[in-house]
């Protein structure tokens, strides 16, 4: 086999890029879990944002616009979410399932016209000489604009959740709701707003999908990404960072497999793709070994239904 | 209340009995696709052919369709349910449903069924499928003689005869036109996954690929052979939406003619438990039109190649041809039977590489 047709940096590049979806709509479902709801609807909202951004990118011609649209669109879809498990207090699990069926079918709907469309290029960062450099510049310095983006959302999130009193008081929702609320802050109004945050990102993790690595819009084409990114959360042990190393862990080794393969590894291939996943699990079996710290982790309160007179 | 109830249950007697009556009138055919039928690939054409039988058959039918159906003991559910609905004909568009086409069958002896590309059979359960190989045959005699790299990229899916079969017959063609090919096979282990075929299609370049072949659902290995300026063949579906200057020509599957025959045949009480296997002959595999990438000699001899497999003087697998091993698999001028093609689990003498076991 031919290892030197390997090259690792065509390799981190792709990885990040198989990566980078799964990354946003795993720190906004990181958000949402922080304040003690889970949200199963992650696949859900991800195809509507898929679906959102695709239309809106082809019909203005402008992929940032599509990206914005996509935002919307997972909002809004977890607004449903938000009403009937904050104001009707149904089960969150049950609840975020019948959002992913909702949404893969009216994605497929909205979708009807669009299959077989070529979305607007989205733009790469391109600074004259920097981006040239060897291994450096395509490393760092040109990859397409929402890989910075996803970053800096993470960045952004770990700031607001450790240093910020909005932060706190997120978590406090989280961590038990009884004493947020006796403290005098709006316990469904927090949640509300981390659900549509959560719908945001997966919208925009799903536009990422359907605008930059596949381009184009199939039925279905989230393909699982959605509950990878609910297991990316408890991987993460709910830790912004660890969001990242996960992703690019996850991410680099579906590449990676793929492209042994191609260069004609002789490894036997259901192994190969059987890794992404094993070592996942090796992962979180490590992380949970020491099972008071990952229990200390998990928001206290996560999936418990909050009712203020209760 | 009891007066309620017992006008509540008589009505909805009186409904299930109109239903019945109704229903008994019209030949009910339900479809299960592993994917979604916007996949624009195989469970698109599929469904297409769902559209042929209600398209022919009027209101003589009455047809519905579950889609994404798992290979699992999902798909035993799903047919359960339909069976248990009133259905008369199941079709059960993909291998892996194999032995719960099987376990429902047994259950419902007056339901008929259809299992596409398997072959266990019942008495009400038909096999059938296209020799799409053929089809691998005519665009691996054009990926040969284009080929600048000399590497073809191969996106499979599951390492099953079908598949093995279609890598086997791309690849002799191709190495008879071009003795330096080389095949390049990643294995996806998905149907339906257009975020991991597209991976796949992008490493397949990145090792010099610079024609991509598939046998996976969706269009995105496509897309990406038209982003990065290569070649790719149309699969299942023509697909060339999705790349107006990367596709060649493709293989697309025509269920239509079939599903109506077998419909008709079970209105008319004529249907048996059958096996079918059809080709570019009776229509069942098409060949996309070329695009003008390809030279026009280069379009001839691959028409005449497809019009000797559609008059059966030419076969995909014609000896000489030795396995990888180095072993004979077919003396000169054999040709493979259909047990063995159906059951192939065995790369040619020359491609590089395991079948996944």
């Amino acid at each position: 086999m031919d290892f030197s047709a390997l090259s690792p940096v065509a390799l981190i590049v792709s990885l990040m890029v198989a990566a980078t979806p799964i990354l946003i709509a795993a720190i906004g479902e990181l958000v949402v879990e922080k304040s003690g709801v889970l949200n199963l609807g992650v696949e859900g909202m991800m195809i509507i944002g898929a679906i959102c951004g695709f239309i809106v990118a082809v019909e203005t011609g402008s992929p940032w616009l599509g990206f914005l649209a996509a935002m919307a669109g997972g909002a809004a879809i977890s607004f449903i979410f938000a009403v009937l498990t904050q104001y009707m207090l149904t089960n969150q699990v049950a609840t975020g399932l019948a959002l992913t069926m909702f949404g893969l079918g009216l994605a497929a709907l909205m979708g009807h016209s669009y299959a077989g469309i070529k979305p607007p290029k989205f733009g790469t960062l391109d600074i004259p000489f920097i981006s040239d450099i060897p291994v450096i510049g395509p490393l760092i310095f040109s990859h397409d604009y929402m890989i910075y983006i996803s970053l800096m959302i993470v960045a952004g999130v770990w700031y607001f959740l450790t240093r910020t009193r909005g932060g706190l008081v997120l978590r406090a929702a989280g961590e038990n709701h009884d004493a947020a609320h006796a403290l005098g802050y709006k316990v469904i109004r927090i949640r509300i707003m981390a659900i549509m945050f959560g719908g945001a990102m997966a919208g925009l993790g799903g536009a990422y999908l359907s605008l930059v690595r596949v381009p184009q819009w199939t039925e279905g084409m989230t393909a699982g990404a959605g509950w990878i990114a609910l297991a990316l959360v408890v991987f993460a042990s709910w830790k912004p960072w660890r969001i990242i190393l996960g992703a690019y862990l996850f991410g680099g080794i579906t590449v990676l497999q793929l492209n042994l393969q191609a260069a004609g590894a002789n490894i036997p291939v259901a192994y190969l793709s059987m890794t992404p996943y094993l070592v996942t699990i090796i992962v979180l079996v490590i992380m949970s070994a020491d099972k008071k710290r990952t229990s200390l982790n998990a928001p206290a309160c996560l999936g418990r239904i909050f009712h203020a007179s209760s | 209340m009891k007066l309620f109830k017992t006008i509540l249950v008589g009505a909805a007697l009186a409904v299930g009995l109109a239903g019945g009556a109704n229903a008994a009138d019209k030949l009910k055919v339900g479809f299960i696709y592993v994917g979604p039928t916007g996949d624009f690939g195989w469970s698109y054409e599929h469904d297409q052919g769902r559209l042929a039988i209600e398209e022919a058959l009027g209101d003589k039918v009455e047809t519905t369709y579950v889609e994404s159906v798992p290979e699992s003991a999902d798909s035993e559910r799903v047919m359960t349910q339909m069976a248990l609905s009133g259905t008369n004909l199941i079709f059960a568009t993909s291998f892996n449903y194999m032995d719960h086409v099987l376990n429902v069958a047994k259950k419902f002896p007056n339901v008929k069924f259809e299992h596409a590309t398997g072959f266990k059979r019942s008495d009400n359960v038909s096999t059938y499928s296209a020799r799409f190989y053929e089809g691998r045959t005519v665009i691996g005699h054009i990926a040969g003689n284009m080929t600048e790299t000399n590497t073809i990229g191969y996106i499979a899916s599951y390492p099953i005869p079908e598949v093995i079969r279609g890598i086997n017959a791309a690849y002799i063609a191709a190495k008879k036109v071009n003795p330096d090919v080389k095949m390049k096979i990643v294995w996806v282990f998905s149907w339906f996954d257009p975020g991991k075929e597209a991976d796949a299609a992008t490493a397949l370049i990145a090792q010099g690929a610079d024609i991509i072949m598939q046998h996976t659902d969706s269009p995105a290995a496509m897309t990406i052979a038209e982003e990065k300026g290569i070649y790719a063949f149309g699969q299942a579906s023509d697909m060339i939406q999705f790349g107006p200057n990367a596709r060649l020509s493709s293989i697309i599957d025509n269920w239509g003619p079939y599903y109506v025959a077998r419909a008709q045949a079970a209105i008319d009480d004529t249907w048996t438990s059958t096996d079918t296997w059809d080709g570019i002959k009776p229509g069942m595999v098409e060949i996309g039109a070329f695009s003008d990438k390809v030279p026009a000699d280069l379009q001839a001899s691959a028409t005449a190649i497809k019009d000797a497999l559609a008059a059966g003087t030419m076969h995909s697998f014609t000896g000489p041809l030795n396995k990888q091993d180095g072993s004979v698999w077919l003396k000169d001028g054999e040709t493979a039977d259909d047990g063995t093609l159906a059951g192939m689990n065995f790369y040619v003498e020359g491609i590089e590489g395991e079948v996944p076991q």
